[in-house]
């Protein structure tokens, strides 16, 4: 298990080249530190670090069922408070779009709503990469997945990301958070202010999956950058129920740019009255900007 | 509420106390000092878990106790924290239990030993509240040990045991107490009840060699191919054979500790000249020693085997009892529709019909279900059916006219 490298997320794991979660993932665990137990929901991150008898954790880790890592997470915490062993590891639960936002949604609200001392990361790759690029309630508006297919009728995914972030803070969360892996200082920071407060916090990772969102692999920052730099991933904090920061955009690109270089979004430049659709998307980006002060 | 027992009795010392069957569980599991408690409501289990919620918020357990938003996290919360090393546990019934049920599978593959006590009731569609086994035996399949007790000092006793079982290095598996939903769980009964002393003697503290800790990074849960998963669940088939002999050796230790016997595998009533034998699980087997009793007064060989632990299957012991005897009849109070009673199936399932070992004939009766009243006369009836002609299947008590359909 012990390697010479720093990473706590080591290499040498099965992840698809250019893979956004990996990054993510790495660069939440080493801002966390060793002394923390991760509980992971069943996903890409569980499937690509965990290929028994392998394991790239470098920290405690646990994996039991897709919808359950913020419950499992929350009796981990409960028993490191009544063993009396609550300074020897900080709490994280991980997992990706579908397992927080749509399967996993009732156990996140119960940890949220009891106030366990829990950190929970959402990789936020907008569909369920792990069976193939289906649709989630994190998809965007106009996505093509293999469950929501752009076809002579139909332009894709027909609803925009569900706000989890509002509903963390419609549930009392003290630290909400959105970032990117296009940004590791900004992750790094908001990893460390998160595990400072007691109590539960979200923070949400945006993370280009190369498979699933059909981009160069070598483009992932850049595809994760323009998704800021559009207003179309907007990047905050939310402490105590107000917008404490937001990063901001230096110049905002149009939304083609994002658009054009995913092949999720390639309907959209070739089908007639795509242009239509691409108004649509941004006019979701410029209400983020005016929303979150973005600029 | 009333207040606990006092825990100041020295050792040898225990008290008799009438409680209904939940306060006893509850109390039992004091006993026990979990860490964590985690449930979600669900009638019958739900005096269980107040009694508990109370023994806590009292200070008489120093506990976390989780009220969570489902059955399906209440059994997610004992898995993180037994994984950290807590003592754990959590009680449901019914479509608790089904709903728990991906989460049970999850408990015993990463080899934890929960302790979990099933209020048996009936499942839903139709919906109702009220007993029969159906819940469990959706579980029968999951790797938990199953012991069915028959009344509310086994059910307690059992609680103690549970966590000698399961803890035993060699065995690390989850065990489900079922108790019968209103039967036993709303029934008061008088109940010894051992001194912490005791408990603490006979159950020490829980220290499982791995555990979730910075100390040692462990990764719990990995993805297993083909090349792996089949040797870990023959792992756990291995060691379901070694709990048999620990459920036994754990029945004589609790005995010589605290003076009686709970039970272990299988409890034989009657049954040693017996030419018929009734074969049953959980409290009907109260009303079976009534007929029996009977039965026996007017110069009948009649006896019963009862089924305790339904998981691991106790072949050879049922085996042995069964063995020769004119007549087995099992009463049962869930059946695996489309097929018929499945503690019934699994014992003709000892047998082979050319053997000489083989019971003369063996009758399926399934009774009780969703809370039909099983009365001493549902038992004698159905015994007189089977002794003249055996059968294969049937419901006792049936109301023909309601299956009368019009239209």
């Amino acid at each position: 298990m012990k390697t010479t490298t720093k990473n706590l997320l080591a290499p040498g794991h099965t992840a698809c080249m250019g893979c956004g979660q990996s990054l993510g993932a790495r660069l939440v665990m080493n801002a966390a530190g060793p002394n923390v137990i991760v509980a992971n929901a069943t996903g890409c991150l569980e499937v690509f670090t965990t290929r028994d008898p392998q394991s790239a954790w470098e920290v405690p880790w646990i994996h039991s069922l897709f919808e359950n890592a913020a419950a499992v997470a929350s009796g981990i915490e409960a028993a490191l408070k009544a063993l009396g062993r609550k300074d020897e590891a900080k709490v994280i639960a991980q997992g990706g779009d579908g397992g927080t936002a749509d399967i996993g949604m009732g156990a996140l609200s119960g940890m949220f709503e009891r106030k366990h001392d829990v950190l929970y990361v959402c990789y936020d790759n907008e569909a369920y990469m792990n069976t193939g690029i289906q649709r989630s309630s994190l998809t965007p508006l106009d996505s093509r997945t293999t469950t929501s297919p752009s076809g002579n009728v139909s332009w894709g995914n027909i609803t925009h990301k569900k706000d989890l972030p509002a509903i963390a803070v419609a549930h009392g969360v003290l630290y909400v958070t959105t970032t990117s892996v296009a940004y590791p200082r900004d992750i790094e920071k908001k990893v460390k202010k998160a595990l400072s407060i007691e109590g539960p916090k979200y923070m949400q990772v945006h993370v280009p999956c190369p498979l699933g969102w059909y981009h160069d692999p070598a483009q992932t920052i850049t595809v994760a950058r323009l998704a800021h730099q559009t207003g179309l991933y907007p990047l905050f904090e939310i402490q105590n129920g107000q917008l404490a920061s937001v990063m901001k955009i230096g110049t905002v690109k149009p939304v083609e740019e994002y658009l054009k270089i995913q092949g999720r979004f390639r309907h959209l430049f070739q089908k007639e009255g795509g242009a239509e659709e691409i108004k649509r998307i941004q006019t979701i980006a410029d209400e983020n900007i005016k929303k979150f002060g973005l600029v | 509420m009333t207040k606990t027992v006092d825990s100041t009795r020295s050792r040898g010392e225990s008290k008799r106390v009438m409680w209904e069957g939940s306060r006893a569980v509850a109390e039992f599991v004091k006993l026990c000092r979990p860490n964590v408690i985690s449930a979600y409501p669900i009638t019958p289990q739900t005096h269980i878990v107040e009694e508990l919620a109370q023994i806590v918020a009292d200070g008489d357990l120093k506990a976390e106790f989780v009220n969570v938003e489902s059955e399906h996290s209440a059994a997610s919360v004992v898995l993180g924290a037994g994984a950290t090393g807590a003592r754990t546990y959590t009680a449901t019934t019914s479509q608790g239990l089904l709903l728990m049920l991906e989460v049970l599978y999850n408990i015993a593959g990463l080899r934890l030993p929960v302790s979990l006590t099933c209020a048996n009731r009936a499942v839903s569609s139709p919906i109702n509240i009220w007993n029969d086994h159906q819940d469990a035996m959706a579980a029968r399949d999951s790797g938990w040990i199953q012991i069915y007790v028959e009344n509310n000092q086994e059910a307690a006793d059992m609680q103690i045991q549970s966590y000698k079982i399961g803890e035993d290095k060699d065995i690390m598996l989850p065990v489900m107490v079922c108790m019968d939903g209103f039967i036993l769980t709303h029934a008061y009964e008088p109940v010894d009840v051992p001194s912490q002393e005791d408990v603490d003697e006979f159950l020490p503290p829980y220290k499982p060699r791995y555990y979730l800790t910075p100390r040692t990074p462990l990764t719990f849960g990995a993805m297993v191919g083909p090349e792996r998963y089949m040797e870990m669940r023959y792992l756990i088939q291995e060691t379901m054979e070694k709990v048999k002999e620990k459920i036994e050796k754990t029945a004589n230790e609790f005995k010589e500790k605290f003076g009686r016997n709970s039970g272990g595998l299988i409890d034989r009533y009657q049954a040693g000249d017996a030419e018929t034998l009734l074969v049953g699980m959980g409290s009907m087997v109260g009303t079976m020693r009534d007929v029996v009793d009977k039965l026996r007064k007017q110069g009948k060989k009649v006896g019963i085997v009862k089924v305790r632990t339904f998981r691991p299957f106790p072949k050879e012991k049922l085996s042995e009892a069964l063995k020769g005897v004119k007549n087995v009849i099992v009463f049962e109070k869930a059946i695996s529709l489309g097929e018929g009673g499945i503690l019934c199936s699994e014992i003709k399932s000892l047998f082979d019909a050319k053997s000489k070992n083989s019971p003369g004939n063996i009758s399926n009766f399934i009774i009780g279900l969703g809370g039909r009243d099983i009365t001493e006369n549902s038992i004698l009836g159905a015994v007189e059916r089977a002794e003249r002609q055996p059968v294969e299947l049937d419901f006792v008590d049936l109301d023909r006219e309601l299956l009368v359909g019009g239209d």
